[in-house]
């Protein structure tokens, strides 16, 4: 078969913060390039971060830096981290910020009318660039506009199936459809840039969209690169809890930042209970001592409830087991109290008219009801730091489908900062990487008709499951035995259960045509679901240990063993299907003078 | 367990029809969950667009019975009782079912000229709240494209969508336009390419801003006011002047904006 076909020298897949920030920089360079999205241009879930990009700019706080932000970011991470990921996104991540007013961005101002920077959890000094709560939204929109003013290709509502080889191993392209039509494309290219974001798609309670369906992190694994740290998987602590429907949603951490806090059914503060060894000295041991800090950070220590995600997020699992939580099964956030209802409506409106419209509550007179959410994953495609380049020559990843830059738990507002400063970064890797190629890419054309077959099969089959079904039981699955608390036997279960999974997508019927149709494109992206969960699971049995993002009930310290390594997964038969094989993966030698920043006592 | 009756409409460019369905329906429920549940059960191929459910990307604008609304912040309890009827936008092409094709948006998006800002300095740009916030406002804009939808200019007036941007655009070239750092001049093509003239100011674009932007007060109002300024030039300014004054009637007089 022949199908509409597109050659480029940069392919990036994916067009959120990450893939629009490498697409600029290979146009810049003069090369050709197109994005390829599941969506339309500028509705990546990048929309969704509210609170800001973390940057060492040290406009509200002087003393800040980039050697404070890489500790934040290395003790955030429990120290599982790519350092040299997280030494180059402290040191870029003011360039990139300032960057993004060249191209029309507008952020908050200081008094002096520099960029203002808000307070986060885990972050020493008031750090997130921001635009109230709605700083997704201006990067994705700066970075769009930006995009558009070049003339840059968009290939938008392609998915995706598989990424194509050429006889040398080299990545030489993909094959995708088209949402609307259905009809099947295929585009060769030098190198490709997968910045596909992440996969919580596969939990039940999840601030992921339909999108989140890890297809980056699978066909990474599918061409032959490493995923590494999947078990790291963070739950937001503060998802809305009800009603049923927005179960899930996020609600920023900009709410504690900007004072509210945690409260049980008691009325109790109870993060004060929860402060980990680690974050002692620097954490506040009374209300009154943690209320200071807001309005001077050298009056008092921080208060708990900026600890980072994964200490918040275990606490509030913790109160509700203990019977100490709110009606629908969280807990409380209380900013109304805290703060004038002007005040909340000017820092956090996305927020306010979140909660009056969906959930009847008036966030500036209530406390809002919340609990933890699937919301990113720290696991991603293994990459080297400085060109973002995978192990398979002409592979590329970037944002959250790669790994490293986290460690064990992100620290809130590195996200976005880690879209634009790695973005960047892959597209540099990907355009060096054209200029030194040599001969033209060719798609082996078994492989496409292959994909493009297995992809119709659902449409073929005279019986078979609704592929609504099989998403459904896997999130509810993945949620009971994969979720915030883990342990060994659920564990077990959940590797089995994943491999009834696989045969049950083998038997998925589709029913309707192929133009724009939400049942076959489920069931096309359901092999990318199931691959990145077994990753998920077999990092987590083998992970023996609780850190970061990764807490067993059945081991619930950190080990100094565990410390060292990454745990690596790899498909030897480069399929969906295939048997996964899972190394140890030793963690980068730090060199003296960033080891010497950790331990220094801050 | 109670249950709500969605028409929903279905078909694709060359014709389609209502479809009734009967869901269940909970508490705090919004339309996009019952969409969702319909595709589900019993119509997997049911196509809609969505993305971050919660009103922050603007994926899921349909007509719910006979308005623009996000389907995600439409909750059934605040919907009349009965029926609920959900077709695509009606100003764009159909592609499936919900699905429009809003490509014209994109095509208006690639014809506006970029910012345009003097080199920053090595400390970054200086710039005061009070001089950002005029433009944040208009950078609140999701793009769900109901404005565009709702806009009578090219609701019903295919051949219009040559030579007229639209409210979102025009909140767009606003936005440039009072950006502090932007040097660029688009009043010309405002005018002249974009149609401005044709919005007379009835505000439809207003009401259904999910963002609550007031597009047409701060937006489009002080761009037709740029744009006249730009068009003055002296000799135009004494032909209008002279015109007035032997031409004026009651008639004349009584279309005079207030100064």
């Amino acid at each position: 078969m022949t199908y509409e076909h597109h050659d480029y020298d940069v392919l990036i897949i994916g067009a959120g913060g990450a893939g629009l920030r490498a697409a600029i920089e290979v146009q810049q360079r003069g090369l050709r390039v197109a994005v390829i999205t599941k969506s339309l241009l500028g509705k990546a879930h990048t929309v969704m971060a509210e609170g800001g990009m973390a940057a060492a700019m040290g406009n509200v706080y002087p003393e800040d830096n980039w050697q404070v932000h890489f500790r934040d970011t290395m003790r955030g991470g429990k120290y599982l981290n790519n350092y040299r990921m997280a030494e180059l996104h402290a040191k870029e991540a003011p360039e990139r910020v300032q960057e993004l007013e060249q191209w029309g961005a507008l952020f908050d101002r200081t008094k002096d009318g520099k960029i203002s920077q808000r307070d986060f959890g885990g972050h020493r000094y008031a750090r997130l660039a921001h635009v109230g709560d709605r700083t997704g939204l201006e990067l994705i929109r700066t970075l769009q506009q930006k995009v558009v003013s070049m003339g840059t290709d968009v290939f938008m509502e392609h998915k995706v199936l598989t990424l194509i080889h050429d006889s040398e191993g080299r990545v030489a392209g993909c094959v995708a459809y088209q949402r609307p039509t259905g009809e099947f494309v295929t585009f060769a290219a030098k190198a490709v840039v997968l910045a596909t974001g992440g996969a919580g798609r596969s939990w039940k309670f999840t601030s992921n969209s339909w999108e989140g369906t890890g297809d980056g992190h699978a066909m990474a694994l599918w061409a032959g690169a490493e995923l590494i740290d999947m078990e790291c998987i963070q739950f937001h602590p503060t998802g809305m809890v009800w009603p049923l429907s927005v179960r899930g949603l996020l609600v920023t951490e900009g709410v504690r930042g900007d004072g509210g806090v945690l409260r049980n059914s008691e009325g109790q503060r109870f993060m004060f209970n929860y402060v980990a060894d680690m974050f002692r000295a620097e954490t506040a041991d009374s209300e009154e001592e943690a209320d200071k800090w807001y309005d001077d950070h050298s009056a008092g220590r921080r208060p708990p409830e900026l600890l980072p995600r994964d200490e918040v997020a275990r606490a509030i699992n913790t109160e509700v087991k203990a019977g100490r939580g709110s009606p629908h099964g969280g807990v409380y956030l209380d900013i109304g109290s805290r703060r004038s209802a002007e005040f909340i409506r000017r820092r956090l409106p996305s927020m306010y008219h979140q909660f009056m419209e969906l959930a009847g509550v008036d966030i500036t007179k209530e406390s809002m009801e919340i609990g933890p959410t699937c919301h990113y994953i720290m696991g991603g495609v293994k990459v080297d730091a400085d060109t973002a380049a995978t192990s398979v020559p002409g592979l590329f990843a970037a944002g959250e489908v790669a790994g490293g830059m986290h460690g064990a738990n992100r620290l809130g507002g590195n996200s976005l900062s880690d879209l634009i400063v790695f973005g960047r970064r892959a597209g540099m890797g990907a355009a060096d990487f054209v200029e030194g190629y040599q001969g033209s890419p060719r798609l082996d054309e078994a492989a496409v008709n292959a994909a493009v077959e297995e992809s119709l099969a659902p449409f073929e089959r005279e019986e078979g499951e609704n592929p609504y079904d099989i998403q459904r039981d896997l999130q509810e699955m993945m949620q009971a035995n994969v979720g915030i608390i883990r342990t060994r036997s659920e564990l077990e279960y959940a590797i089995s259960e994943l491999d009834s999974f696989t045969e049950r997508v083998k038997n998925i019927k589709v029913k309707g045509g192929r133009a724009y149709n939400p049942g076959w494109n489920l069931a096309t992206d359901l092999p990318a679901m199931i691959s990145v969960s077994k990753c998920v699971a077999r990092g987590a049995v083998l992970r023996e240990e609780s850190r970061g993002g990764h807490t067993r009930e059945d081991f619930p310290q950190a080990s100094a063993e565990f410390a060292t390594f990454n745990f690596a997964h790899s498909s030897p038969a480069k399929r969906w299907d295939g048997e996964i094989v899972t190394e140890r993966s030793a963690l980068l030698e730090m060199p003296g003078e960033l080891k010497a920043l950790l331990e220094e006592g801050h | 367990m109670a249950q709500v009756t969605m028409r929903v409409w279905r078909g694709d460019a060359n014709g389609g029809d209502f479809e009734r369905y009967t869901v269940e329906q909970n508490e705090g429920e919004v339309v996009l969950d019952v969409i969702h549940r319909i595709q589900a059960t019993e119509a997997p191929d049911l196509a809609c667009r969505w993305n971050c459910k919660a009103g922050k990307c603007g994926s899921c604008a349909a007509e719910i019975n006979g308005k623009p609304r996000l389907m995600c912040m439409t909750r059934l309890d605040q919907l009349p009782e009965g029926e609920v009827t959900v077709t695509p936008m009606r100003t764009f092409p159909i592609i499936r079912d919900l699905v429009t094709d809003v490509s014209f948006n994109f095509q208006m998006a690639a014809k506006v000229p970029a910012l345009l800002p003097p080199p920053m300095p090595a400390e970054g740009y200086r710039m005061y709240q009070e001089d950002v916030e005029r433009s944040q406002e208009f950078r609140k804009c999701i793009e769900c494209f109901m404005c565009q939808d709702v806009c009578h200019v090219i609701r019903d007036h295919e051949e219009n969508k040559a030579h007229y941007a639209g409210p979102r655009f025009f909140i767009r070239y606003a936005e440039l336009e009072m950006h502090p750092l932007d040097t660029n001049d688009r009043r010309d093509l405002i005018r002249e390419d974009m149609g401005l003239g044709y919005c007379n100011i009835t505000k439809c674009c207003t009401e259904v801003c999910p963002e609550h932007i007031k597009i047409t007060d701060n937006a489009i109002i002080p761009l037709k006011e740029r744009v006249v300024d730009a068009h003055y030039d002296p000799v135009a300014w004494l032909g209008r002047k002279i015109r007035r004054r032997t031409k004026r009637s009651a008639s004349d007089a009584a279309v005079q904006p207030a100064p």
